[in-house]
């Protein structure tokens, strides 16, 4: 009876842990130490967010089912994220890009959850509203940074743009489990182009102009990256079953 | 005033027990044992990220891998505290980083061990950050006003990390043959290594004698390793592990616990640059650093250029 809250709920938590799983692969990398800090605390509110969605989503799955379990023991295509959760960090402009396109998608879905009719979820993401706010605000202000900085960063923001685009329209497509919840696709990227619209002009970055875009990671599609995320990320509980850590 | 007088009141103060503050008149040794330790601290906490950092990626359930992530961060904001304490000496931040770059700084030899299994987050917790808080509580009143500021807050969060990797282990060594010999392996590897963390016996460490003087320091190498011994010996118990050294063993006499003989050689060659992973770390942090100059480079211009047109607009 709940199988599509359920799907809804892994896709959400799926989407933040794989972002976070990125994000943290800069923690002792970054570009400079604030920075290193500031991502890897993005990261850290991501985790924290996918785990209050594994909870909820244990809670209808089963007594046996536990967040660990449906984070490591499901596979490339039973994970239901977005497919620019997972698309690699590139450089410092793919990676901020990446969170700013996320972050203002993730912001506006959650403004509209927190007072949806399912009273966890409302919770979570008004929980959850509190840090993506400063996410938005702190990729928004790298993107503008760096689209009007030096010739360089520009040029490394086009670049990213060109690699990231393609993976913004899933945002809006919804799958079946997004059409029972009734979530209003419409509204939500009316209002995701006005923000990005802002920041671009901002940034002095040209919106771009093509339309088709890559979809699949909600139901199960991902790109060959998935794979090793989680061959990484699953190894000790696939290694040693069962064990408790 | 003359030097001689400037010193006696420094050392006055000392004495007493009055911190030493940024703008007090100092002697330069006294400045540059600062800048080097509080330096050398910096830097050994931001190295220190890379192998924990190492496992983020692999902690095994989720509540691990956030405790880990938020682990690895503290470890970089006390780089920031102990950089800006640096800082108040007269030094920049770049040239302390450069310093580092180049391999002229030193950093904790710690870190210049690999960290090979999901235990070794564990054993780091425990050993490593448990060695280092024996030293930080100490420095909480060192003389420096600064530092000793800073420490105070880096050792709130060094006591809770320690007790986050004794949990850790003992969740390990409670768990199945495969975990327990994980928790084993782990401790006997990192063992030797945090006994050096303190440093060269007393009768061998060249700044030892002026630094406690100036209260810089205020217990000795060999004192701060055999109260580390006495407190980890008892603690092993709790475990249900041993400690690689068969000289381990109480001594009702002292009152401490005897101890076999640390390999000086490992030591010295760790600290020269032969590390299993001295090589790996400085060419991490120079790859992070010459990677991200393009980044910092674009933040300088577009904050100039922010501030102009601020000031075309109010002009």
């Amino acid at each position: 009876m709940h199988t599509y809250l359920t799907n809804y709920l892994l896709h959400l938590a799926d989407t933040a842990l794989i972002l976070s799983q990125r994000n943290s692969e800069w923690c002792g990398h970054g570009p400079i130490l604030e920075q290193d800090i500031a991502i890897t605390n993005i990261s850290l509110d991501l985790l924290g967010q996918s785990r209050n969605f594994y909870q909820y989503a244990a809670t209808l799955v089963g007594p046996d089912t536990t967040e660990d379990a449906l984070a490591y023991l499901r596979t490339e295509r039973e994970y239901k994220n977005h497919l620019l959760a997972e698309q690699p960090n590139g450089d410092w402009a793919q990676t901020v890009l990446r969170q700013f396109f996320f972050s203002a998608y993730q912001y506006l879905l959650y403004e509209k959850l927190q007072s949806g009719p399912d009273e966890q979820l409302a919770a979570i993401a008004a929980k959850a509203l509190k840090e993506v706010t400063y996410h938005l605000r702190w990729s928004s202000e790298w993107v503008i940074r760096l689209g009007d900085g030096t010739e360089e960063s520009h040029q490394r923001m086009l670049k990213a743009i060109d690699e990231l685009w393609r993976y913004t329209g899933e945002f809006f497509m919804a799958a079946d489990y997004e059409k029972e919840m009734a979530v209003d696709m419409a509204s939500l990227k009316a209002a995701w182009m006005k923000k990005l619209i802002a920041v671009f002009e901002e940034a002095t970055l040209p919106i771009p102009e093509n339309t088709f875009m890559q979809t699949g990671g909600k139901t199960g599609i991902h790109t060959e990256y998935l794979g090793f995320i989680l061959a990484e990320m699953q190894y000790l509980q696939r290694t040693y079953p069962g064990a408790a850590w | 005033m003359l030097e001689q007088d400037l010193e006696k009141i420094f050392q006055n103060k000392i004495d007493n027990e009055i911190k030493i503050e940024p703008k007090d008149w100092m002697p330069d040794a006294y400045r540059k044992t600062n800048i080097r330790q509080i330096s050398q601290h910096a830097h050994s906490e931001v190295v220190g990220m890379l192998p924990e950092g190492n496992w983020i990626s692999r902690a095994p359930s989720l509540k691990r891998k956030a405790i880990l992530i938020a682990k690895v961060q503290d470890e970089g904001g006390h780089g920031l505290y102990l950089y800006s304490s640096a800082e108040t000496l007269g030094i920049g931040r770049d040239e302390m980083i450069n310093d580092l770059h180049i391999g002229k700084a030193k950093y904790s030899s710690i870190f210049n061990y690999p960290s090979l299994s999901w235990a070794d987050m564990g054993a780091i917790g425990w050993l490593v950050d448990g060695a280092a808080i024996l030293n930080q509580v100490m420095l909480c009143r060192t003389s420096y006003g600064p530092y000793a500021r800073a420490m105070v807050r880096i050792c709130k969060e060094e006591s809770f990390h320690q007790r986050q990797g004794f949990e850790s282990l003992l969740v390990l060594s409670r768990g199945t043959d495969e975990q327990k010999a994980m928790c084993q392996d782990a401790i006997n590897r990192w063992w030797w290594p945090s006994l050096m963390m303190f440093g060269p016996k007393d009768s061998e460490s060249t700044n030892s004698d002026q630094s406690m003087k100036w209260k810089i320091k205020r217990k000795t190498n060999d004192e701060l390793r055999q109260q580390f011994i006495d407190m980890i010996a008892e603690q092993i118990k709790v475990l249900g592990m041993t400690l690689p050294d068969d000289k381990l063993k109480w001594n009702e006499k002292t009152n401490h616990y005897d101890f076999g003989e640390i390999n000086w050689d490992e030591f010295w060659n760790v600290v020269k640059g032969n590390g299993p992973c001295n090589k790996q770390r400085l060419v991490a942090k120079n790859k992070a650093h010459d990677e991200g100059e393009w980044v910092r480079a674009a933040a300088k211009v577009y904050a100039a250029k922010k501030l102009n047109r601020q000031k075309e607009k109010a002009a």
